[in-house]
């Protein structure tokens, strides 16, 4: 996908005062966040199966390697081929080698958020095949000319249902529906003739299982599952971090990731498919691929921010992060947004692309309590500050203001004689009202607030004065 | 017991009138407070800029300032938290300082959980009579774990009543640096709060770190709207802004 996130800023700012998706957003706390925190009382001791999850990812992160390995073993033993990709390039190019092989000439896919780190769909069709999205959300968004996701489990999040009525009705020549479940039932219609004619059907993997050589795949509307089994060749694609040491382990994971996501006990669906349609079986897709994909995680996991490849991709950061809430997925600019996408697309895209997004955070760690393997997400934010900071990316006045202030604070009485005259003007600037309307420089404050003004003298200077009294015997 | 009060360098600049209403709390817990006359800035600022070294220096002076108190007590969650639970990651490679940090770091504490759970302050001196909403801030509520205290505390206030706003955790923008980098989607925040704060019916907005309160304030201010932003200090002492 094309990255905008350095235009972060200029895209906020516009979703900002755009009603209609300011309307959307506000649905997040109903959708998600009061549905996760009525289903964690399910569980006995939801910290502590945060714990648990936490420990096996991390497992599986400090020996990826032989995981990894280990998965290729059994999953090729189960008659699947296992390919890696370095590149969004070699996604592309190894997805259309196996179309190839096979004759491919219309694709169906389920939901993969790493198809779009590689824009796998344009380069399907550049290659003159038919590709269709089965994910409502996705599908919703592909027939929009591919408008980009606002959201890793609800890409459409963004969207009307008026507005859905508008673009079927446009796309696919038929009356203007009016209600939910009409609408789906139309996108329904049109995708089961896809399922039925495609000959191969493409994949994300919310985890691959070492143990077993199986991938799982965790969803709500059933199109996987057709996706995965109806067509002749089945490609599920994911990253290298989503391996799992055992199906145990994925049991674990499972009673973290649909509650943490969408409030649910378990999502409607949970595909466990697991090597090709063998001799006697009725199901599953004569051939099947695994695309392991690199694409910046080995970097990741080299550096200080490796915790977050311990994700899930349950989208808790973002539907609990006050800055998503107001801005919306499509400010960040790239694939992943949010809190776990601030860290994710620089280490993608490159920090000089992307530095905005570890910056544009308050570090109030909402996200961080919310995580369902305690990512320390505002941390990870701050080491990026640094590498930010280190690279002299920052714009001049920023770091001017940064050393400023500290080489000020490390003098005492410097800053007692700086701060003495700051806040006298401080007062002065304030008048009769005791507030500042403007500051120079501080137009990020004074644009939208007054600054409120003080009183001119500093507690210090006052206790100062204060002591002395005391000690002088009256107060 | 000797409490070295860290006045927090937006408290001596901007609300002095906080400092002294610590003072005045910590005094008649029974404390015996120090202010070590040569403190600034806990470094949090250059921290979170991703300046390490400088947040190292400043981090370093204030161990050095404060080690020698039983307790260390900031009427802010954001700059107690900064010393407890971000000092020892600046300092992860000098098991030297790594010791004195860890050291400090037991004895630091957000003001509202120094009266309540070390002091056990049982009354207190100011009086508010009206009704008043509670802003949780967040690294005094995630970092700190101040949620009960400050509401304890304002249950002693004679003629005070509480109004719980909708959405009293959620952050109100301000993020330090973030609030200028980011002025304009901060201000949103700090809007969506101030709206709350409305629907609350109260007649003060009440919260435990001045950062906030010059975020809440100075958008209440540019909305028009002349609600009292107190710090809990002033409103448990009586203590305003001179």
């Amino acid at each position: 996908m094309q990255v905008a996130s350095m235009h972060f800023k200029a895209r906020a700012h516009a979703n900002l005062h755009d009603e209609r998706l300011q309307s959307k957003l506000k649905r997040l706390e109903a959708k998600f966040v009061a549905k996760r925190r009525a289903s964690l009382h399910e569980v006995d001791d939801f910290e502590a199966t945060r714990e648990a999850g936490k420990a096996i990812r991390n497992r599986a992160l400090e020996n990826l390697d032989v995981w990894l390995e280990a998965f290729e073993r059994t999953a090729t033993a189960r008659g699947a081929t296992v390919l890696f990709a370095e590149t969004p390039a070699d996604i592309n190019a190894l997805v259309l080698g196996i179309a190839a092989r096979h004759r491919v000439q219309k694709i169906i896919k389920s939901k993969s958020m790493v198809s779009e780190e590689s824009a796998l769909d344009h380069a399907i069709e550049a290659a003159g095949m038919t590709v269709v999205e089965t994910d409502l959300g996705e599908y919703i968004l592909q027939i929009n000319n591919y408008e980009p996701p606002s959201h890793i489990i609800g890409p459409a999040l963004h969207k009307s249902k008026e507005e859905v009525a508008e673009l079927f009705h446009r796309k696919h020549g038929t009356p203007v529906k009016t209600g939910i479940e009409e609408l789906c039932h139309e996108a329904r219609g049109v995708l089961r003739q896809h399922y039925l004619t495609a000959d191969m059907g493409i994949s994300g993997g919310n985890f691959f299982v070492a143990e077993t050589g199986s991938v799982v795949l965790v969803t709500n509307e059933g199109n996987a599952t057709l996706a995965t089994t109806l067509p002749k060749v089945h490609v599920a694609i994911s990253g290298i971090e989503k391996i799992v040491p055992t199906l145990e382990d994925v049991a674990t994971l499972m009673r973290l990731l649909p509650r943490s996501a969408t409030g649910q006990s378990i999502s409607n669906y949970v595909d466990v498919l697991t090597g090709r349609k063998g001799e006697g079986e009725f199901h599953g897709a004569e051939h099947m691929y695994f695309i392991v994909v690199d694409c910046g995680r080995t970097e990741v996991l080299a550096s200080d921010v490796r915790d977050a490849l311990r994700c899930i991709r349950c989208g808790a950061c973002m539907n609990h992060c006050p800055v998503y809430q107001n801005v919306g997925g499509h400010a960040y600019g790239w694939v992943y947004p949010g809190p776990i996408g601030s860290i994710l697309t620089p280490m993608y895209v490159g920090l000089e692309k992307a530095q905005d997004l570890p910056a544009a955070s308050t570090m109030c760690n909402q996200c961080g309590v919310v995580c369902p393997v305690k990512i320390p997400l505002p941390d990870l934010q701050r080491k990026l500050r640094e590498h930010a900071f280190e690279r002299r990316l920052r714009p001049w006045y920023e770091r001017l203001g940064h050393v400023a202030w500290s080489s000020m604070a490390q003098r005492p009485a410097f800053y007692t004689l700086a701060t003495r005259l700051l806040v006298r003007i401080m007062k002065a600037m304030g008048g009769k009202q005791r507030l500042i309307h403007r500051i120079p420089f501080a137009g990020g404050w004074t644009d939208g607030r007054d600054m409120p003004a003080p009183p001119g003298r500093t507690f210090r200077d006052q206790y100062r004065q204060l002591s002395r009294q005391r000690q002088g015997g009256g107060r | 017991m000797r409490v070295g009060l860290f006045v927090t360098c937006l408290v001596d600049l901007m609300r002095p009138s906080v400092g002294f209403a610590a003072l005045r709390l910590l005094e008649a817990a029974g404390a015996t407070v120090v202010v070590p006359s040569t403190q600034t800035c806990c470094g949090q600022p250059a921290y979170n800029g991703g300046d390490r070294k400088d947040a190292r220096t400043l981090a370093a002076k204030l161990v050095a300032e404060f080690e020698d108190c039983d307790f260390l007590v900031a009427p802010s969650g954001s700059c107690s938290g900064m010393i407890r639970t971000h000092y020892a990651d600046l300092f992860a490679d000098d098991p030297a300082m790594s010791a004195r940090v860890s050291a400090l770091a037991a004895k630091t504490r957000e003001l509202t959980d120094f009266l309540v759970n070390d002091a056990q302050l049982d009354r207190v001196p100011g009086r508010f009579d009206g009704k008043v909403t509670y802003h949780d801030c967040c690294a005094g509520l995630r970092e700190m774990g101040t949620k009960r205290q400050p509401r304890v505390l304002l249950a002693k206030v004679p003629g005070l009543e509480l109004a719980e706003m909708a959405d009293c955790e959620t952050c109100c923008g301000f993020g330090g640096t973030f609030a200028l980098k980011f002025g304009e989607i901060s201000s949103r925040l700090a809007d969506n709060k101030c709206g709350h704060i409305a629907a609350s019916g109260a007649d003060a907005v009440v919260l435990g770190d001045v950062g906030c309160m010059l975020n809440i304030e100075g958008r209440l201010r540019r909305l028009g709207n002349d609600k009292q932003v107190l710090h809990v200090a002033e409103v448990l002492t009586g203590e305003r802004p001179g």
